[in-house]
């Protein structure tokens, strides 16, 4: 999509790959390749933990009863975690400090982000910030046990009257920290992308995973005071005669958290799937060899996504009272997201049409994201209305679509991205027939775990339930099966790295090794790409109007 | 629409009526979630009615959409594989493709809003209500009282755990020792509130579900079309008992529901016509008519 003159690309310095120390290079890192390779190790231990605590809570729903968590109390505890650590210290983690950090500033020709030190910064808070949540889990939460076990969305009374031991606290201060983090990283990402480009690398140029990435930090740099702001009031109302914003003995108004929560909380569903969308825009692009169709709709499409997706944060309080004529704004306004959401979708196919269609590893993700996405936002299209809503509302039919869109839609693009650029971070390839078995296998342990969800949750069974009706047995047992595919996909992720590492030698990879579909500037640096690239600023042709979306390398 | 809910009601009734075997409570028309359930709770209710319909609608609409993306995509990937298809076409743009897939789903998302929103009015503006009843989400039962009847005194409605449910042939985690009564054919104001955490008051058949928020009096309505029993799920997270808050609604004829309030509105022993040492109630107890129902 972005065309540039082959020879402008300067070569690498022997001075460019001057690496420090071991200690000095990943302690004090301020290389944002470096910076994102810590941020998706990083990524990979919270997904581990995250996703142990979600395999207990299948394995303790595979049967009606109370199998395992003989305490209530810890299943909540394990609920909350797994909601909180996936979100903060997986997917975003991932997805805008990993991918973000290792390939924004390549594709738009800079040699490193624009405030280096504050991108160490942003990183090192992340650690501290998930030590901060496991502590919680140790210290006492409510009078029924330890760590906190008000769900994710943290809604006071239970999270200031009901839980009044200090995991909470910790909890707090741990997203507070997590979300200054993400206020640096999105400081530093908008300041690189506005600042930062190559010469001739004009905005309409750009990647569309550059666009997306932007457009999530807007997301972050707005959104993300606000929780901190929540959270700040949760934690002086906790405070023993501190504040009452959200105590109605004393004047305040719990739903006043939920609108302040949400208000972060909808645009976070979007920082989370936006730069899945990015990502996939470029595999599907490089895999069908032709560039991206609709470049324009396609990042506007993200840019109107980013702003409708301000305005709908109710539609996740429809049954906590609030006046019909509000409610049928939120509706309507959540309604209007489905169209962006398909110009990018058709768009993608469009891409595919006509072109000359390789099943690669990375194309098997970004198709498995497309259609999966495509089921997880229809069920959003039946959930914005109010009325269905009412009866949908806190049922397994909600955990079913947004796990569809942040399960199957995030964790398929943080995949696809994963094996997209493996050999250009690493510099060496993976072992193409064990990706695919761990492709299957987490496609179709991620299918089994929560299609089902779906019946559960039109027959009427509740979230947060540690022990439910036999009624719901079933689809419950189902379910559970499902869990164990995906952690044998999850086994064979790890056999698939370390394979590929124990094999590193034999299977070194070129500059670009997709081939002329791929036409990012990436792909026009060595794998792994100079300690320092682009120490001369690449040039990108200066083309016609529609150049940026016809253009090849 | 109505052939898939008279086809579930046949379902959910067999299933009923075989867990009601070993029941010495619970008779006739019982709603809540049915084994294996993979669909809509059926209507017990005008708005569940109306609700179901638009699910529908919706449904069919949503099915569409993916079976369409489905097949187009299995068409792209067979058609323009790299073997069939060799050298790709530099095509980015289709401005009236683009005008299509923009307009298209206007038109269907016009077509959801507007039965949504009836059903959203429909749902949240009270009628000229009947009567009232006042629910209070405590941790962890519910208060039930008719501000309506002084005589009769705020109760508490307190989940049966499993042995007590066997004894009455009842669902356990859905059957309480002391449902709500509500008269039938009656349009029932319901204020919801909360004295501690965060509740929701929810019963599925009747298209209800209204969050008891501490400080707030929140409001909703039913009008229940049949006498029965009709069970619903504490609906937002309150605490280590939130799985175990369960709501059951009673629905009685006007003249029964006038013999009860008359009568102080004492909720009726579910235990007391049950004799103990009898062996219909030894195989409830053993569970054997709840696991039937389930095979």
């Amino acid at each position: 999509m972005v065309a540039i003159h082959g020879e402008d690309i300067p070569v690498t310095h022997s001075a460019d790959d001057e690496k420090p120390g071991f200690w000095a290079r990943w302690f004090y890192s301020t290389n944002h390749k470096d910076i994102g390779t810590l941020y998706l190790v990083f990524a990979i231990i919270s997904g581990l933990i995250g996703g142990f605590l979600s395999f207990m809570m299948r394995m303790e729903l595979a049967a009606p009863g109370i199998q395992f968590f003989s305490n209530e109390h810890t299943y909540l505890v394990f609920v909350t975690m797994h909601g909180l650590i996936m979100i903060f210290f997986m997917v975003m983690p991932a997805l805008i400090g990993g991918f973000g950090n290792w390939f924004v500033p390549i594709m738009i020709g800079a040699p490193d982000m624009a405030f280096p030190r504050m991108n160490n910064l942003s990183f090192w808070l992340l650690p501290v910030a998930l030590i901060c949540l496991l502590i919680s889990f140790f210290v006492p939460g409510a009078a029924e046990g330890n760590g906190f076990g008000g769900s994710w969305v943290m809604y006071p009374p239970l999270s200031t009257t009901g839980s009044p031991g200090p995991a909470f606290d910790f909890i707090i201060i741990g997203l507070l920290a997590a979300g200054f983090s993400s206020i640096f990283g999105a400081i530093n990402f908008i300041t690189t992308i506005l600042n930062m480009r190559a010469p001739g690398m004009t905005m309409h140029k750009m990647p569309l995973f550059a666009w997306s990435v932007l457009v999530t930090a807007f997301l972050l740099l707005l959104a993300l005071p606000v929780l901190a702001a929540a959270l700040f009031m949760l934690l002086t109302d906790r405070i023993e005669g501190g504040t009452a914003f959200f105590d109605p003995a004393r004047g305040g108004d719990p739903q006043m958290f939920q609108h302040l929560f949400w208000f972060f909380g909808h645009p976070e569903v979007y920082i989370m799937i936006l730069p899945a969308f990015g990502i996939v825009s470029h595999i599907i692009s490089t895999f069908s060899r032709k560039p991206i169709f609709g470049y324009l709709g396609m990042a506007y499409a993200m840019v109107a996504i980013g702003v409708v997706g301000f305005v709908v944060w109710a539609h996740h309080m429809y049954t906590v009272g609030m006046d019909v004529n509000v409610k049928a704004y939120f509706v309507l306004a959540t309604l209007v997201i489905a169209v962006p959401t398909g110009v990018k979708v058709f768009s993608w196919l469009a891409t595919m049409w006509g072109g000359s269609i390789r099943f690669s590893v990375p194309m098997m993700w970004a198709l498995g994201f497309i259609f999966l996405f495509v089921v997880g936002g229809v069920t959003g299209v039946m959930l914005a209305n109010a009325g269905v809503t009412t009866y949908l509302h806190d049922t397994y039919y909600v955990v079913a679509h947004f796990h569809y869109v942040l399960s199957m839609g995030a964790v398929f693009g943080i995949f696809a991205g994963w094996y997209y650029w493996y050999g250009k971070m690493f510099g060496h390839h993976y072992n193409g027939f064990l990706a695919r078995v761990h492709f299957w296998l987490f496609f179709i342990g991620v299918n089994l775990i929560f299609f089902p969800q779906h019946f559960l949750g039109l027959n009427g069974m509740p979230r947060r339930y540690v022990d439910y009706p036999v009624e719901f047995e079933y689809w419950n047992m189902i379910s559970s099966w499902g869990a164990w595919v995906t952690l044998a996909s999850v086994a064979v992720f790890f056999i698939v790295v370390l394979e590929a590492i124990l094999m590193r030698n034999k299977r070194r990879v070129g500059n670009n090794y997709w081939g002329e579909g791929a036409t990012t500037l990436e792909w026009t640096i060595s794998s792994p790409p100079p300690y320092h690239q682009f120490s001369i600023l690449p040039r990108i042709e200066d083309e016609p109007a529609h150049g940026a979306e016809e253009g090849k390398a | 629409m109505r052939a898939i809910n008279a086809m579930l009601s046949t379902i959910g009734a067999g299933a009923l009526s075989l867990m009601a075997a070993g029941a010495a409570f619970a008779e006739g028309l019982e709603i809540g979630p049915e084994p294996k359930g993979w669909f809509l709770q059926e209507s017990a209710t005008p708005v569940m009615d109306d609700l179901i319909w638009v699910h529908n609608l919706v449904q069919i609409i949503i099915t569409a959409i993916v079976i369409f993306v489905f097949i187009l995509m299995a068409y792209i990937l067979i058609r323009f594989r790299e073997s069939k298809n060799p050298v790709p076409s530099k095509t980015s743009h289709n401005t009236l493709l683009e005008i299509v897939w923009t307009i298209v789903p206007v038109i269907l998302l016009v077509i959801i809003a507007i039965p949504s929103m009836n059903l959203l009015y429909k749902q949240d503006r009270l009628p000229e209500t009947e009567m009232t009843v006042k629910v209070v989400g405590n941790t962890w039962n519910w208060l039930y009282s008719y501000p309506d009847y002084e005589n009769v005194e705020e109760w508490v409605s307190n989940p049966l755990d499993e042995t007590q449910a066997k004894q009455v042939g009842q669902p356990y985690l859905l059957a309480t020792d002391a449902p709500l009564v509500v008269p039938v054919n009656t349009k029932v104001k319901v204020l919801v509130t909360s004295v501690n955490n965060m509740h929701a008051w929810a019963v599925p058949s009747f298209g209800v579900k209204m969050d008891a928020v501490p400080g707030i009096i929140n409001e909703t309505w039913f009008e229940v079309y049949e006498e029965g029993t009709f069970y619903g799920q504490c609906s937002e997270i309150c605490g280590i008992l939130h799985y175990n808050m369960p709501i059951e609604v009673k629905a009685v004829s006007k003249e029964e529901f006038a013999r009860f309030i008359a009568a102080g509105g004492m909720p009726e022993d579910k235990f007391a016509g049950l004799d103990m040492d009898s062996p219909e109630t030894e195989v409830a107890m053993n569970g054997s008519a709840v696991v039937a129902a389930n095979d």
